[in-house]
């Protein structure tokens, strides 16, 4: 009897689990592992030849001109997540707060705010690089307010132009966060806030002590998906910078210079499948790595009610 | 919730603090709606107009560009091809991802964890960054230029997140409903797709938009699988644009404000459900 319901029971989870898994598997892990097998090899265009161990991960460590372009990408992975994180994710944190708490507006702010994600990035680069040109809206706006002085080339200058194009991206991002902490705090039991209320407690205070503790889930899940979304930022530069990172690779990141040294054009102009799935894999082994250890330290942090 | 940012009664660093955000928030309003209105009138105008007078109002309203962009540049087809993939992805997105979603959520098995653990690292590992293995699984299925390879991949990007946020909240259903539904003698397909699938709704809205903005929008996928014109999707043939020395702003601005059309109405009709699937617990 026990043994039949088993079967059914076994029968059924495969009914609703194999289709899903199997095309994740196929599509998603075993790509991982076919770059990591291809990573060891040296390779001919896009035919595979002899196994050459680490070679390919040596010479995208010490290489020229592989080591000073993959350095430099990724201090600009770096830049795309130390700034998203602190301005998008607090400005997410403030806006999801007070839309929660019933600022004036709120319905029609939180409707609002999720717009530009709707946006192909195409539409956004397009846009904000027409407005952002020399002679562009933004320029044109700061001369009419007088600001003559703050007008400059927004993607032509290499010491600013990553910061622009994150810039931009924010513009298109902050109300995924804001709408994803709003519903967290919208969760705080309101026995909780009363109970401070009551007490007495200001609004500094009843941020700071009661509600961040309590939404620490949804702090480590935008954390991560920052970790992700930085390492993995390609189509932003692509779309308003271009795909070598320009000015002079001051806007390259990991995912252009992956789509470089994949599709040819970084050393020799040729496909580089051995050194393009050696970044394959540093980008996933790092997404991975900083990943876990994000929300094993946010983990720790976790209050239970 | 209570009511702490209410302007009235507020101290008066408070309602300083209040005025601040106001500002800011309106701003962000702004700074929203501004491009949008902006791209959708310069479709009505011409190049030279766009270029010279970026602010300005169209002089007329008429539809040339639009048509030019449907009927001579082919955005009709890549716009039907473009509803085709999203369509057929999302609704194997959701039919599949709420299916394992639910046997992962509402069954006790051996091997669980470990398959939740599967698409859950779905999310965090980058599709893109494993394009040059994807070429070679499509090249030896036999799908390059086929349209089926672009939504099969399309299916697997957006079945991790599904996955995570169905599961999420299936797992707080109480299990007496599904117990009391057994008892009536309801099969474990009815009790999926009658009982947990309704209550599920507000979550479904909210992994639909979540995954088919970036489906919709995606344009690296079909560009390296999809050669043949007929297959092509409206954001590869707007990423035809990129690169261009002398843009055809005009034409490009009428292409934008025709993608974003879908994605606009779909939100628009589920954003009340997308609000309350984010609140309904599934990113708790």
């Amino acid at each position: 009897m026990t043994k039949a319901r088993n079967w059914k029971k076994a029968a059924w989870v495969t009914f609703f689990v194999l289709p899903g898994a199997a095309i994740v598997f196929v599509f998603i892990l075993m790509p991982l592992f076919m770059s990591l097998f291809n990573s060891f090899f040296s390779w001919n265009q896009l035919i595979r030849g002899e196994f050459i161990g680490l070679e390919n991960f040596k010479k995208l460590f010490t290489g020229y001109p592989y080591q000073e372009r993959f350095a430099n990408a990724l201090g600009n992975n770096v830049k795309w997540f130390v700034v998203t994180m602190l301005v998008q994710n607090t400005l997410g944190i403030l806006f999801g707060y007070v839309l929660s708490r019933g600022i004036a507006g709120h319905g029609t702010y939180r409707r609002i705010f999720f717009i530009p994600v709707l946006f192909s990035i195409i539409a956004v680069g397009f846009l904000w690089g027409l407005y952002l040109k020399p002679k562009g809206m933004v320029n044109s706006l700061l001369s009419l307010m007088g600001r003559q002085d703050l007008t400059r080339a927004w993607l032509g200058d290499g010491s600013i132009a990553t910061y622009t194009i994150i810039a931009v991206n924010i513009w298109r991002w902050v109300g995924f966060p804001t709408l994803v902490f709003m519903s967290a705090i919208d969760n705080v039991p309101a026995e909780c806030t009363e109970a401070a209320y009551l007490d007495g407690v200001n609004e500094w205070q009843m941020f700071f002590r009661i509600v961040l503790p309590l939404i620490v889930p949804s702090i480590t899940i935008i954390s991560v998906l920052t970790i992700i979304g930085s390492l993995n930022v390609f189509e932003q530069v692509y779309t308003m910078a271009g795909l070598d990172g320009p000015p002079n690779y001051a806007t390259d990141t990991i995912g252009t210079l992956f789509y470089r040294t994949a599709f040819g054009s970084v050393d020799s102009g040729a496909p580089e499948i051995g050194i393009g799935s050696a970044i394959a894999v540093i980008i996933y082994l790092m997404t991975f790595g900083i990943s876990l250890c994000s929300i094993l330290f946010t983990k720790s942090k976790e209050v239970e009610l | 919730m209570n009511t702490g940012m209410r302007y009235r009664n507020a101290s008066p660093g408070k309602k300083l603090f209040i005025i601040l955000l106001q500002l800011v928030m309106l701003t962000y309003v702004v700074l929203i709606i501004y491009p949008l209105f902006n791209m959708v009138i310069s479709s009505f105008k011409s190049t030279r107009d766009i270029m010279l007078r970026p602010f300005s109002l169209p002089e007329s309203y008429s539809f040339e560009n639009y048509v030019t962009i449907w009927v001579d540049k082919g955005f009709g087809r890549y716009f039907l091809n473009s509803l085709l993939f999203t369509g057929c992805a999302m609704v194997f997105v959701v039919l599949l991802g709420s299916m394992a979603a639910y046997g992962i959520a509402r069954y006790k098995f051996r091997g669980n964890t470990l398959l939740y653990m599967l698409f859950l690292s779905g999310i965090m590992l980058p599709l893109k960054a494993a394009v040059i293995p994807l070429f070679q699984i499509v090249k030896s299925l036999g799908l390059m230029d086929n349209p089926f390879s672009v939504i099969l991949v399309f299916i697997a990007m957006g079945l991790p997140s599904t996955v995570f946020i169905l599961s999420g909240f299936m797992r707080t259903i109480p299990g007496e409903l599904e117990q009391a539904a057994r008892i009536d003698g309801c099969s474990d397909l009815r009790i999926y797709s009658q009982i947990v699938m309704p209550i599920t709704a507000p979550s479904i809205a909210l992994a639909t938009i979540y995954n088919a903005v970036p489906i919709w929008n995606d344009f690296f996928f079909p560009l390296v699988f999809i050669q043949s014109d007929k297959f092509k999707t409206l954001p590869v043939g707007l990423s035809s644009f990129i690169g261009q020395h002398s843009t055809k702003w005009d034409l490009l601005f009428t292409g934008l404000s025709i993608a974003i059309v879908p994605m606009l109405l779909l939100y628009l009709f589920m954003s009340k459900y997308f609000i309350k699937g984010l609140t309904a617990g599934a990113i708790k």
